[in-house]
């Protein structure tokens, strides 16, 4: 296949009627739903997924739900108040601050930090972050610790997997409260949830199950990342949305979605990933990119890693029953 | 036993019972990359690392977490006997 710079650009305004009219026809005819709720962040993705609701649906058959929390930036509720605004839909919000706390989110949370730093309390704040630098060096994606305090010095250590296993249980509290609530809302109208995530989210893994990955139809989990920049032109979405820098908007520190889970500008990593779908050797991939060879070579392989690692996470509950057979009885 | 023989035996006795508890049959031989054939995920790199960190008694870096270091049983037998060495 010819693999050129221009190889992800869509014809936004095509895509965005295609998208539409497969959200009405599944929203309205094969969930029998009578409109969809989608969880807003002022972020890009649900965005998107906002505006194509509204075109396909009408503004008033979509509910924007905005659901901040302590570590929430401050921006987030605005942009998203801003987007709802502008498309005409109506907005909820939900501060789930108060269920975190009843569920243990943030005390859990601080008692896993404290292991890797004793000297963490509430004045600081944390993120987590992979190494960055997935070009330059064949490296494995391990999560280092940052915490940060009131004069802004930071201190950094890799976790050991009981204190990151902890901190992403109770940090992922927050996708899944974030699901239940947008259900609630859902059901008291007959509506659908319409997920955000894009396709570098849903298939590298950068999602929570049964949380931000739970939802009815996902309409942007088979586009990259640059084609939702080209989608949220053509839309219409916010200038200030569009050129803010995504973050996972879950810790308190502010981290990029870049330095938390990508490792790559998404430009560059898209590119190289529908390279590596396509099979396209990886010194033409360079080429193209301005890399060495060396350098495509580690992106393949970080994205492969990445997606093969997270498999699990987009797997159906295992059966022991064939769903194919649908018979009842022996299992073995 | 070498004393490399015996750094692969204890690697080997915690991979087996720590990633391929029920997996039995997966045979692991000594140049077999870790992640290629799907035993460990980003996870059981932390718990690798913290493993030889603890039983051969030094501090991996950051820039020591490659594949060249930890991904095969060669690669760390190679890489903790050049660091306890």
């Amino acid at each position: 296949m010819k693999f050129n710079k221009e190889s992800l650009k869509i014809d936004a305004r095509l895509v965005s009627e295609q998208l539409a009219e497969t959200i009405l026809k599944q929203v309205r005819v094969t969930l029998k739903k009578a409109g969809a709720v989608v969880g807003i962040s002022g972020g890009l993705d649900s965005s998107v997924v906002l505006a194509l609701c509204a075109k396909a649906l009408g503004p008033d058959r979509v509910v924007g739900v905005m659901m901040p929390e302590t570590d929430s930036s401050p921006d987030s509720q605005q942009l998203a108040q801003a987007l709802a605004d502008r498309f005409g839909v109506q907005t909820v919000v939900e501060n789930i601050t108060p269920a975190l706390e009843g569920m243990g989110c943030y005390r859990r949370r601080d008692e896993a930090i404290r292991e890797v730093f004793p000297e963490y309390d509430h004045t600081y704040k944390n993120k987590i972050t992979i190494p960055t630098n997935i070009l330059e060096k064949e490296t494995f994606n391990f999560f280092t610790l940052t915490i940060e305090n009131a004069a802004g010095e930071t201190k950094s250590k890799r976790m050991p997997p009981s204190a990151y296993l902890k901190v992403v249980a109770a940090s992922n509290l927050k996708q899944r409260l974030r699901m239940t609530t947008l259900y609630y809302h859902a059901e008291e109208r007959n509506y659908a949830v319409a997920g955000t995530g894009n396709k570098d989210e849903h298939c590298q893994g950068f999602f929570v199950k049964y949380g931000d990955g739970g939802a009815d139809l996902k309409p942007i989990a088979h586009l990259f990342k640059v084609q939702i920049y080209q989608l949220a032109e053509e839309l219409g979405v916010p200038d200030e949305i569009i050129k803010r820098v995504p973050t996972t908007d879950t810790y308190s520190a502010g981290s990029t979605q870049e330095e938390f889970f990508f490792g790559l500008d998404f430009y560059r990593m898209d590119m190289l990933w529908y390279a590596m779908e396509n099979g396209v050797p990886t010194d033409e991939a360079a080429k193209v990119m301005n890399l060495s060879e060396q350098q495509a070579r580690r992106a393949y392989a970080n994205i492969q890693r990445k997606i093969d690692g997270t498999e699990y996470l987009r797997l159906p509950p295992l059966e022991v029953q064939s769903k194919q057979s649908g018979k009842s009885g022996k299992l073995m | 036993m070498t004393p490399n023989d015996n750094i692969k035996k204890k690697l080997k006795d915690f991979i087996r019972e720590v990633f391929l508890v029920g997996d039995e049959d997966q045979e692991l031989s000594d140049g077999d990359s870790f992640m290629q054939t799907g035993i460990i995920d980003s996870t059981g790199v932390l718990e690798l690392a913290s493993f030889i960190e603890r039983e051969f008694a030094f501090t991996i870096e950051d820039d020591e977490m490659t594949p060249q270091n930890l991904d095969s049983i060669s690669n760390l037998v190679a890489f903790i006997s050049k660091k306890i060495g």
